[in-house]
């Protein structure tokens, strides 16, 4: 284990593991510092760094095949791509943007701030964390190299029959596809259960469920529906599986399948997954709202209990994606009321945030103007969603740009718009330099705008006829005047390039900031919970001493206090609340200990998925990897004993987190 | 605390009670089996359907202990559970399984 | 927070209760959604036998019968594997894991010895959809019973040269509870699939 920075004038608080042997196997990796520390290590916040790096990259890719889209529909009769790469690229587009973006950014920032939030040293199984991360990403990598060996996936993210079935998709692409979202499902759901068990097991004393922070309680409804949600897509992958390379029909109709039994099991995987997407960033701009209104969050219990009711519906509308199915008109009728119904929570939520900022004193810093433009462009996204949850309308919505401008105004107007904000507001914590806000502010406003120029039109586009996933137009069919379908795709394409430069612009922010950016206070933004009572960086075991939580926004109360007339008033600095939680720093801390099982575990499955393609000995030998990693595992403690720690510490005075 | 925690566990049952519950578990599949060679008529599902929830709560409250365990572990059990048949049999009922 | 308390996760949670239970209930609370859609799967395709044989004919309800009362009975020694374990009786512990183990291995058997008899008589895998998903939920089945016995096997080597890390007994539990899981999805299938007829 690490040494820990700790400010000198603390007595000793971590020490160095030196094992002498892990049982037999491979002795237990103690690099603290260079890569072997991050390959082996269980630190959430080491892995949350890891999940987040991880999500940025792959966004850049999926914005690159955005951005090849945009530039083959910007002229009619596109050259760019001819139909075929144009179907993998939107196919591979969404699922990249979907499973290994948002998803594993949203699981990097739970990661890391959901224990220090709840105020642990670590999440409750530290390997499982890592082993989630290395499946997420060998699923990922896994994913991306059908490119390279024959051509990706191309039957779009929903993958219907007959689109994914052997005679539209004779490339491995699909059964790349299909296992790296299996490698992915794995990650999740072990992510889920660790998740979960952290955020019940793992509070720190006083730290009641509804004193939690909000972007925790949100954070532990997403992995309540990753938990039941995953094993549906698993099951409707291993299905399709089966039919593609063992032969069976399950989605064939000349075989006398069902095709829509696909469709059921997605989209019931399907809509929950689309609150596992905007539900973290619900719970982000909860956090950024009161923090730069100076007040606390209005009707934290409504925020808390719609949440968990849009968890809750969420299971019941998932027929909303069929009606032009043919379900017969019970189930249509059913599934609209009950999408129309869902819409209602959802209306909470944002009612909540405009109460939050009512009457504030508002800073709008980077982070605030994301979470402010959050609710703007979500509200817009949610309107068009309730508009085709009336059936009919979505008849003619189906299959359209409308359906393409809905979903990007909740998803990146919702889901990205929060995790930038996200970005700004926890730099600071996560590396200790302040990200630039001028910067940040024409970040902003290049996204913004962007976003608008490119999904706005696709309202009209759609309520024209332009389809959904056609690789060319043409100047024929386009028509006349304000609904020259020529001028507004043109107009998406060059707001796609707007848009592409905002995000540039935050990657070069983040550049400068790295090399030149202004070390952060130790409270940049006089926050409220308690990711903030601790150092930035936060040290390797988060807090010196377990704090004793009397209150919601325990940091804030900490800080403040009600004077005689009632008004909250600065009491202590934070530097002063830290040093309380020091001057009681626990004299040994015996964190969980770096272990190579989690990597070897992950390594096994994308090789088991490969022989599952091209040769099943292959997959056999996969599986010997996967289970040496468990046996390794199963022998190994999670924190090494005492006695293999430097110095020896006496059991009496030692703290064992994990 | 000590190693031994678990002690509401040991609290469930005797050995002699373990096999009291297996006698019972058995005496129920066996009458699960006499109705494929008995005629039930109409009784015949519900029966069956019956005596399958018996036993399924049975082995889910003794062997894995929920009844006398942490009220938290049957929730999480119970609501993938009945989250399962209610999505499930929505699905099957939109293909008109039960009609 | 003190002393010996890794060893064990309860000791000193929020709730009192053992991660690893917890996590393991919430991973069977998953389970019941994957074994869900694998039995719904079966249940709209059941009927649909193309050229095949029909369920009716290829079932021998007292052979599954037979096996499907091992499988319950090796829940009740495997709760006497955990019963001996939280007493620390080690002997005991180990004799009725391997026997669990045992009579899981006589399940797996007949299962492949099924599939074979299945197969002969004309219910391969492709046959029709009644078959594919037939072979789908009852492979899965089988494969989480093998794994099952690959833990109960392993655990016995491990504690026998004590290098369990943390209580033996949770241990013991956590496969325990997996191990009953798994009988419980046998009795739905048992019931669900073989006793009524398509
Ligand atoms: C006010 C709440 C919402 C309502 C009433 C709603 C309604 C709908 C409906 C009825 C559809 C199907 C349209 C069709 O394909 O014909 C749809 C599609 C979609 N929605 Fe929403 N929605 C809502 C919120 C959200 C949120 C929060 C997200 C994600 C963050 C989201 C993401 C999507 C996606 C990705 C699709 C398209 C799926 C596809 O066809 O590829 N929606 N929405
Ligand atoms: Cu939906």
């Amino acid at each position: 284990m690490a040494i820990i920075e700790r400010p000198a004038s603390t007595n000793e608080v971590a020490t160095v593991a030196t094992p002498s042997s892990s049982l037999g196997a491979l002795k237990r990796p103690v690099a603290t510092t260079g890569w072997k520390s991050w390959l082996f290590t269980v630190d959430h916040k080491k892995l949350g760094i890891m999940y987040s790096a991880t999500a940025l990259f792959f966004f850049i890719v999926g914005g690159l095949e955005a951005v090849l889209i945009r530039l083959q529909l910007a002229a009619p009769n596109g050259k760019v791509l001819n139909a075929d790469l144009y179907n993998q690229m939107f196919t591979m587009h969404a699922t990249t943007m979907v499973f290994l973006f948002v998803m594993p950014m949203a699981a990097g920032l739970a990661n890391y701030f959901i224990p220090l939030q709840i105020g642990a040293r670590d999440v409750a199984f530290p390997r499982i964390n890592a082993f989630s991360f290395w499946a997420l990403l060998f699923g990922g990598i896994f994913l991306n190299m059908s490119w390279f060996l024959g051509g990706a996936a191309d039957g779009g993210w929903f993958m219907y029959a007959p689109n994914s079935g052997p005679i539209f998709s004779p490339s491995h692409g699909i059964d790349f596809w299909i296992l790296g979202l299996q490698l992915a499902g794995i990650a999740s759901l072990a992510g889920a259960v660790n998740l979960i068990t952290t955020v019940l097991n793992m509070r720190a004393p006083g730290m009641k469920l509804m004193r939690m922070p909000i972007f925790t309680w949100m954070q532990l409804v997403v992995q309540f529906l990753l938990l039941f949600a995953v094993p549906v897509i698993t099951v409707a992958l291993f299905l399709l599986s089966f039919q593609r390379n063992f032969g069976a029909t399950f989605f064939d109709v000349s075989a006398g399948a069902d095709p829509l039994l696909w469709q059921h099991l997605f989209w019931i995987f399907g809509h929950p997954e689309v609150y596992i997407l905007i539900l973290p960033s619900f719970g982000i701009i909860s956090e950024v709202l009161p923090v730069f209104s100076r007040k606390p969050l209005f009707g934290y219990p409504f925020v808390v209990f719609s949440g968990a009711a849009i968890g809750f519906v969420g299971w019941g509308v998932w027929a909303h994606h069929m009606f032009a199915s043919g379900l017969g008109p019970v189930s249509v009728a059913v599934f609209s009321i009950s999408t129309m119904a869902i819409a209602v929570p959802t209306g909470v939520k944002i009612v909540n945030w405009t109460m939050t900022i009512w009457g504030g004193k508002l800073q709008f810093t980077a982070a605030m103007k994301f979470a402010v433009g959050l609710i703007v462009l979500f509200t817009i996204g949610g309107l068009s969603g309730v508009t085709h949850s009336v059936a009919p309308s979505d008849t003619q919505q189906t299959d359209t740009y409308y359906i393409v401008a809905h979903f990007h105004y909740v998803l990146f107007g919702g889901a990205v718009f929060g995790l930038f904000s996200g970005f700004y507001y926890w730099w600071p914590k996560v590396f200790g330099k302040l990200l630039n806000e001028k910067l940040g502010t024409w970040n902003f406003w290049m996204m913004v705008i962007g976003m608008n120029m490119t999904f706005g039109p696709m309202h009209i586009l759609g309520l024209q006829g332009q389809p959904r996933r056609m690789y060319q137009w043409t100047e024929a069919r386009a028509g006349e005047g304000f609904f020259n379908l020529g001028f507004w795709n043109t107009f998406a394409s060059v707001g796609s390039l707007v848009l592409s430069t905002g995000i540039l612009l935050f990657l070069i922010n983040v550049v400068i900031t790295t090399r030149s950016g202004k070390v952060a206070p130790l409270d940049p933004w006089d926050a409220r919970s308690l990711e903030w009572m601790t150092s930035n960086p936060p040290k390797e075991h988060n807090f010196d001493s377990i704090p004793t939580v009397s209150h919601l926004d325990e940091f804030f109360h900490r800080k403040y206090q009600e004077d005689a007339s009632g008004q909250m008033v600065k009491v202590k600095t934070a530097e002063q609340v830290m040093q309380e939680l020091e001057d009681n720093a626990d004299a040994h801390i015996h964190m969980p200990s770096p272990s190579y099982w989690p990597i070897v575990l992950a390594a096994g499955l994308p090789v088991i998925a490969f022989g599952v393609i091209y040769s099943i000995p292959i997959a056999i030998f996969g599986g010997v990897i996967v289970l040496f990693g468990a046996y390794g595992w199963a022998i190994e403690p999670s924190t090494a004993p005492d006695d293999d720690f430097d110095p020896p510490a006496t059991t009496k005075d030692v703290v064992h987190v994990g | 605390m000590t190693t031994e925690t678990h002690s509401t566990t040991e609290h469930g049952m005797s050995n002699a009670g373990y096999v009291r519950i297996a006698a019972i578990l058995a005496a129920i599949t066996a009458l699960e089996v006499s109705t494929y060679y008995i005629d039930l008529g109409a009784l015949f599902l519900p029966s069956l359907l019956i005596m399958m929830a018996v036993k399924f709560v049975i082995v889910v409250s003794y062997f894995m202990h929920l009844k006398y365990d942490n009220k938290l572990f049957s929730w999480v059990f119970y609501a993938g559970l009945i989250l399962a048949l209610i999505v499930y049999g929505i699905f099957l009922a939109t293909f008109h399984f039960f009609s | 927070m003190t002393s010996d308390s890794h060893a064990d996760g309860g000791a000193h949670s929020s709730t009192g209760l053992s991660n690893n239970k917890l996590g393991m209930w919430l991973f069977l609370g998953s389970e019941c959604l994957l074994f869900g859609g694998l039995i719904s799967t079966y249940m709209l395709y059941r009927g649909r036998v193309g050229a095949g044989p029909r369920p009716s004919q290829v079932f021998d309800i007292p052979f599954t019968s037979v096996s499907s009362f091992v499988l319950l009975m090796s829940s009740l020694t495997m709760v006497l594997a955990v019963s001996a374990a939280h007493k620390g009786d080690d002997r005991n512990t180990y004799l009725w894991i391997t026997v669990t183990a045992l009579l899981g291995a006589t399940f797996v058997g007949g299962q492949v010895y099924e599939f074979t008899a299945f197969y002969n008589e004309g219910m391969g895998f492709t046959t029709s959809l009644f078959s594919s998903s037939f072979f789908v939920l009852t492979g899965f089945h089988g494969v989480h019973v093998t794994v099952g016995i690959i833990m109960l096997m392993s655990i016995v080597g491990i504690m026998k040269r004590s290098k369990v890390p943390g209580s033996k007994a949770e241990t013991v539990e956590m496969i325990g509870l997996y191990w009953h899981f798994v009988d419980i999805i046998w009795i739905i299938i048992f019931t669900l699939i073989y006793l009524i007829p398509a």
